[in-house]
């Protein structure tokens, strides 16, 4: 009496939702975010992360990359150039978790109909509170006086040096950007005076807009590069400029570091052509210029201006966002005009 | 003016003191080897009394100085002043508001932005080389954050017009609830703490406010709560606030007062999200420059019986 009762076969298996179904993302180097969010990611999108394979990086965006229609960038990693643009045939995409473009070949992106989506607004708030925070810190002596009380001298050598007063202070700002345009409202709430130099004049503000940063500069208290890193920008900031601050003025710098002439910033402020600087970026970056080290009129951030914990989530699900809706042909939510 | 004799009781501005030299018969108390003789000799003709946050005229010091009229304080506030004292004796006290109330707000928000973005703290990274390891880690935003203020005076709403300025709720504890203000109003520091994110300590310090920053208020502002204090140290228990920001229960603190300057509890030191500032509130040569012709002036009207400029008794 064996029936031949054939064994119930199982179930079949729920369908997995196998990386490969998901739409492909090129990461050449994992941006900042990936530190915390990756798997929110990883999660949506299949993501080929050139860095993670032994391959040279032509070789495996030749081999696995070629159907890759969107990639994730930073301003770290390897600059997105033309030669990397030319090995991704599908590429319509470049989504970068930066503000900043410099690190895009923009011109290839644009003869090539590719689209590019950046950070937007998303951690201006962020940037333009760092840029005051350096600012009121060279002001008032805050990091060296922090200093001098954690090796006792408050008690051993007396009060701390004076500061300076923000009050009625006149704020150049380079680029009034979304950026600029937020140290500019926060500053006045201090009673500071705001002009300003931009590619063009803005017309929603009232402050003085000065065509050349080097009359900004003469005109100025303080400068605060706002501004982003391009050819016209590189080494903007020099010493014809920073002479023109003079000797009580304060340079800020939460740009790019390259927007400033670094030797020549070091040779003024070795020099006391200026009066202090307080910056986030540098040229050479994680390299800083020792000379800096020994100044206390400088206060030394390690490009930081974004990275808070509200910025990274807020930045995460903007990413996001522009993936998703590129895949679903929606429009971008932060696209940058490549014009 | 001739021989009208002011004691200075401790340094706290060297265009003060050389301008007191050139007009009155300056008596500097910290240059004296004994200080009750050196009081004693000289209490005949000393008319006025010039302190600061430091060092005020309590009673025992008025008591010694029969010829005292005017204490006149190179501050704003006069806690280390025995002002029952002198309206007893009718001695007139001066001190000086307004001038100062921007350069200590501007020093809140400072102390605000240095503790959340960690600026001391990343400035040590960079300069350490740390750096050239890798990148410093995630901090906490400022903008948006709710601003909680105790006192509502003028350093205080100087405070929380800066802190709108960076979309900052602002909310606030005083004696009474202002009228003319928009700002919520707490009925209680516990509560106030329990709603906000940065505590401000910007009221003036009195028998009432001692203290005013507890355990329980310490315990209510939280793990995530950050204290700035540009007040006087005997606002917070300072024992209570060490404990709290060691064993994690408050997160951060920005401090400008001690309940003992210049001594800092050295617990504090090895901490990265405390910020210690060494009394430096109103400390810019414009500002210290007004406060000091203030004084000068104060002095002067009085001698000359004219109305005094910033009185207080």
């Amino acid at each position: 009496m064996a029936s031949d009762q054939a064994t119930t076969p199982p179930p079949p298996p729920l369908p997995e939702i196998q990386s490969h179904d998901l739409s492909q993302v090129i990461v050449l180097h994992p941006p900042p975010v990936f530190n915390y969010f990756k798997d929110l990611f990883s999660k949506k999108f299949h993501l080929l992360k050139a860095w993670e394979s032994p391959l040279p990086l032509h070789e495996f965006l030749t081999n696995h990359a070629h159907s890759a229609q969107a990639m994730l960038c930073s301003g770290t990693g390897p600059s997105i150039s033309a030669d990397i643009i030319r090995l991704l045939p599908s590429l319509r995409l470049v989504a970068t978790t930066s503000a900043g473009l410099n690190h895009i070949d923009l011109t290839e992106c644009r003869n090539r109909g590719i689209s590019i989506a950046n950070a937007g607004e998303v951690f201006s708030e962020d940037v333009a509170d760092l840029a005051v925070g350096l600012l009121i810190d060279v002001f008032r002596k805050v990091s060296a006086s922090d200093r001098y009380v954690r090796h006792g001298l408050w008690a051993t050598k007396g009060d701390y040096p004076l500061g300076s007063k923000l009050g009625g202070k006149r704020i150049g700002i380079v680029g009034l950007g979304s950026i600029g345009f937020q140290v500019a409202k926060r500053l006045e709430a201090f009673g500071c005076n705001i002009s300003y130099n931009s590619r063009k004049r803005k017309d929603f503000v009232s402050y003085p807009f000065y065509t050349n940063v080097c009359e900004l500069a003469a005109n100025s208290d303080v400068l605060i590069i706002c501004c982003g890193l391009t050819e016209q920008t590189r080494h903007m900031i020099n010493r014809e400029v920073l002479l023109a601050l003079g000797k009580e003025g304060v340079i800020v710098n939460i740009g790019r570091g390259a927007i400033i002439h670094e030797k020549e910033l070091v040779q003024c402020l070795v020099q006391g052509e200026i009066g202090g600087a307080g910056l986030d970026v540098f040229e050479n970056e994680p390299d800083v210029p020792k000379e800096l080290f020994e100044l206390d009129n400088v206060v030394l951030a390690p490009h930081m201006a974004v990275f808070t914990t509200e910025s990274f989530k807020d930045l995460c699900d903007l990413m996001i966002g522009n993936l998703e809706a590129f895949f679903s042909k929606k429009p971008l939510l932060s696209p940058v005009m490549n014009e | 003016m001739g021989s009208i004799g002011v004691l200075m009781l401790i340094p706290m501005n060297t265009y003060l003191e050389q301008e007191l030299q050139k007009r009155y018969n300056l008596f500097k108390l910290w240059t004296a080897p004994q200080k009750p003789q050196f009081i004693k000799e000289h209490a005949n003709s000393i008319r006025a009394v010039v302190g600061n946050a430091g060092a005020g005229a309590d009673a025992e010091l008025i008591e010694a100085l029969p010829r005292l009229e005017i204490v006149s304080s190179f501050s704003v506030g006069v806690d280390k002043i025995d002002l029952a004292k002198c309206r007893e004796k009718g001695i007139r006290v001066t001190n000086t508001p307004d001038v100062l109330t921007e350069d200590v707000a501007d020093l809140a928000i400072g102390l605000m932005l240095a503790v959340l973005r960690r600026l001391c703290e990343s400035d040590r990274y960079v300069r350490s080389g740390k750096w050239k390891k890798g990148d410093y880690k995630l901090t906490t935003k400022f903008s948006g954050k709710t601003v909680g203020i105790i006192g509502l005076g003028r350093i205080g709403m100087a405070v929380a017009k800066r802190a709108e300025a960076f979309n900052c709720p602002i909310c606030y504890y005083s004696r009474t609830e202002k009228s003319d203000t928009k700002y919520k109003y707490y009925p209680s520091v516990v509560e106030l703490a329990s709603n906000c994110q940065i505590l401000v300590v910007a009221c003036p310090l009195t028998e009432e406010t001692r203290h005013i920053v507890n355990r329980e208020v310490l315990n209510a502002l939280g793990p995530k709560g950050v204290l700035i204090n540009i007040g006087r140290g005997p606002h917070v228990d300072e024992p209570e606030l060490v404990s709290a920001l060691v064993e994690g229960r408050l997160g951060g603190a920005g401090l400008d007062v001690y309940e003992h300057e210049p001594e800092v509890p050295e617990e504090l030191f090895g901490l990265e999200n405390v910020v210690l500032l060494p009394h430096v509130g109103s400390g810019t040569v414009e500002t210290r420059k007004v406060m000091a012709d203030l004084v000068l002036g104060n002095l002067e009207a009085h001698f000359s019986n004219k109305p005094l400029l910033t009185p207080l008794v």
